[in-house]
């Protein structure tokens, strides 16, 4: 299962699976420069959440051969040295024989399936608890309060924060609506609540975290390698975050 | 045809496979259209609208040459005379008038030949609503026609699909669901068919029930038997098939869905779950693969929830047509009839001209065919295909 520290706040950079040949090694780059946790995508045909650039990484991946499965069996030949997070959808969770269990050979502790909300993911996180994988849910900002403490409940190792009413992707500020969510959700939560979507700066990451407990940085990363970035820029972005975090008390 | 159950499954199919920054809006639409499907007044405007601007009740017309020459008795219900030149404006009106209700001022729709699109921009225009219709790239360059008539109507026409994707339909319903995740509380995703998250299978069936109400009421004083022995119609997502079906499925008549060959989920789909359900798609292990037909309207690569339903119980048969054997039905339905349909409509017949006389549909028999739309926008892949 996954358990994340909770003496600092917590960084979790996002990779998507097979997006280039050197995958592992900005994987292992990030945990050295230090990230918490890692979210690795399984790349997926129609990522219905993700905003154009991590949309271009999965059209990448796939392109390139990767497959949610070559993916899963790449990580299981290497320790990454950190908790990872496996992030994908429903068609690949529930459509993958026995999934959480091949999580589990990777050596993934935990898993984001965006398209399985509360109400259609009892089966799956039966499944998941089974196997020994925390799934964790997202609670979005149109949320009643009722339904946040039903994911707060349901959601294992930490309960995901989306910033706004938006799709993944970079933004040059916070909404009103990211720290009310991120407090509403810690009202009910007694695992961390890490705030993503649009964390695009170590700025917007330090504001988000005088309330949440963590972020997820998935597109600036991201972008950084479709643009030509290798290992060493994106771990120096890591760092830039993981500095920034570190000042937050 | 059935409600779905409480989780909106219609048998093992059907579901709200969603985000959860979606799953509240999809909620207020179930209960808004939950409420206004009751409120007689509501229901009293949508079919106003119907009769005094759609054109309805569409004909029955049969095709006395046609029908000779197969030996048996084709009736077709003409859904082609619709305004807007489809069934899809039945849809649309039901769920313009429903954003009203719910206080939005905004329709997003999806599109892949146009139909739906055109349609949706029309009862934008005449609601005065706003309208973005997302569109794969593919399709807007092939379609440039209807891009300038969503525009001409007042609609924006916004290209989907990033590089590296096919940028047709499938894409454009991956763009307008994102595009409404930041448009929720102003706007209404007007979806075209009958699929995607609870309730908008049950919700499009509903509106487009007044095909099959109508051709049954029709086919009543018609018939001497009050009902036709066979119903057929095409199906790409399903909507004119469900809303055709809806009227007949307590019938003794045997109901067809004809797919697109290229695009036949049910015989050689698996399941799966895409746009917020679960049914049947085309797949590349877990990667949803593109389907290919002609017809741009059948090229979804999976099929509503309740017609896997209606598959997996055996109620409904679904036979698949090819591209060929659809233009051949074009041309028969043109030079015999001096109707010239759409190529969705075209797979329907196809699969008529084929099954007449045999054991499958045999002489004297009496077929109900929707005629979902007319072939004007059609004319030049028509051309341009036959003259390959």
């Amino acid at each position: 299962m996954l358990t994340l520290p909770r003496d600092h706040k917590l960084l979790i950079p996002y990779l998507m699976g097979g997006q280039s040949a050197d995958w592992l090694d900005v994987a292992k780059a990030m945990a050295e420069a230090g990230a918490d946790a890692l979210e690795i995508g399984l790349p997926f045909s129609d990522p219905m959440v993700d905003g154009p650039v991590v949309q271009r990484a999965a059209a990448t991946a796939l392109s390139r051969g990767a497959t949610p499965e070559t993916v899963l069996k790449e990580l299981s030949t290497v320790d990454i040295g950190v908790p990872l997070i496996a992030m994908t959808y429903a068609n690949v969770a529930l459509g993958i024989p026995d999934f959480p269990a091949r999580l589990v050979e990777a050596g993934i502790s935990g898993v984001i399936v965006s398209d399985l909300p509360l109400e259609e993911s009892a089966e799956f996180r039966a499944a998941a608890d089974r196997a020994g994988v925390s799934m964790v849910l997202l609670g979005a900002p149109d949320c009643a309060d009722d339904r946040l403490a039903r994911i707060c409940a349901a959601s294992k190792g930490f309960v995901y924060s989306m910033t706004a009413m938006r799709t993944t992707g970079e933004q040059a500020q916070l909404t009103t609506a990211a720290k009310d969510t991120v407090t509403r959700l810690r009202r009910h939560a007694t695992i961390p609540v890490i705030a993503g979507f649009g964390i695009s700066t170590p700025e917007l990451a330090t504001e988000i975290c005088t309330e949440a407990d963590g972020v997820v940085v998935g597109s600036a990363l991201v972008r950084e390698l479709l643009d030509g970035g290798d290992a060493a820029t994106v771990a120096e972005r890591v760092r830039g975050f993981r500095t920034a975090l570190d000042r937050v008390a | 045809m059935g409600q779905p159950d409480a989780t909106g499954r219609f048998g093992d199919f059907g579901g709200r496979f969603l985000p959860e920054a979606l799953v509240p809006a999809c909620r207020e639409v179930e209960e808004a259209f939950l409420d206004a499907w009751h409120d007689p007044a509501f229901v009293a405007e949508y079919h106003r609208l119907l009769a005094t601007y759609v054109g309805r009740p569409t004909p029955l017309t049969e095709c006395v040459r046609l029908g000779e020459r197969l030996g048996i008795r084709l009736l077709l219900k003409r859904e082609d005379l619709a305004h807007t030149g489809s069934h899809k404006i039945n849809n649309v009106l039901g769920q313009a008038l429903l954003a009203k209700r719910m206080g939005r001022t905004k329709l997003i729709a999806e599109t892949g030949a146009g139909q739906h699109g055109v349609a949706t921009a029309t009862a934008a225009a005449l609601l005065g609503l706003d309208c973005t219709v997302h569109m794969g790239h593919t399709d807007m360059r092939r379609q440039e026609l209807n891009v300038f008539r969503m525009e001409l109507l007042g609609a924006e026409v916004v290209p989907a699909g990033v590089p590296g994707t096919a940028g047709t339909l499938k894409e454009a319903t991956n763009a307008a669901l994102r595009a409404w995740v930041s448009e929720t509380r102003t706007a209404h995703y007007c979806l075209g068919s009958v699929l995607g998250p609870h309730p908008y299978p049950y919700l499009v069936r509903e509106l487009q029930r007044v095909i099959g109400d109508e051709a049954r009421a029709q086919a009543a004083e018609l018939l001497p038997t009050g009902i036709p022995d066979v119903v057929v119609a095409c199906v790409g997502g399903g909507s004119n098939a469900a809303g055709t079906f809806a009227g007949f499925v307590d019938t003794p008549a045997e109901l067809i869905g004809v797919e697109a060959a290229g695009g036949a989920a049910v015989s050689t789909g698996t399941p799966g779950i895409l746009h917020g359900f679960r049914s049947h798609f085309l797949q590349e292990g877990v990667q949803i693969a593109e389907a290919h037909s002609i017809s741009a309207g059948l090229d979804y690569p999976g099929i509503g929830p309740e017609h896997m339903h209606l598959a997996a119980t055996g109620r409904v048969r679904y036979p698949t047509v090819t591209d060929d054997e659809a233009l051949s039905a074009v041309r028969a339905l043109a030079v015999t009839e001096g109707i010239l349909p759409a190529l969705e409509s075209a797979h329907a017949l196809a699969w008529i001209l084929r099954a007449a006389g045999t054991p499958e549909l045999p002489t004297g028999t009496t077929v109900l065919l929707t005629l979902s739309g007319r072939g004007d926008k059609d004319v030049h892949q028509i051309r341009e295909t036959l003259a390959c």
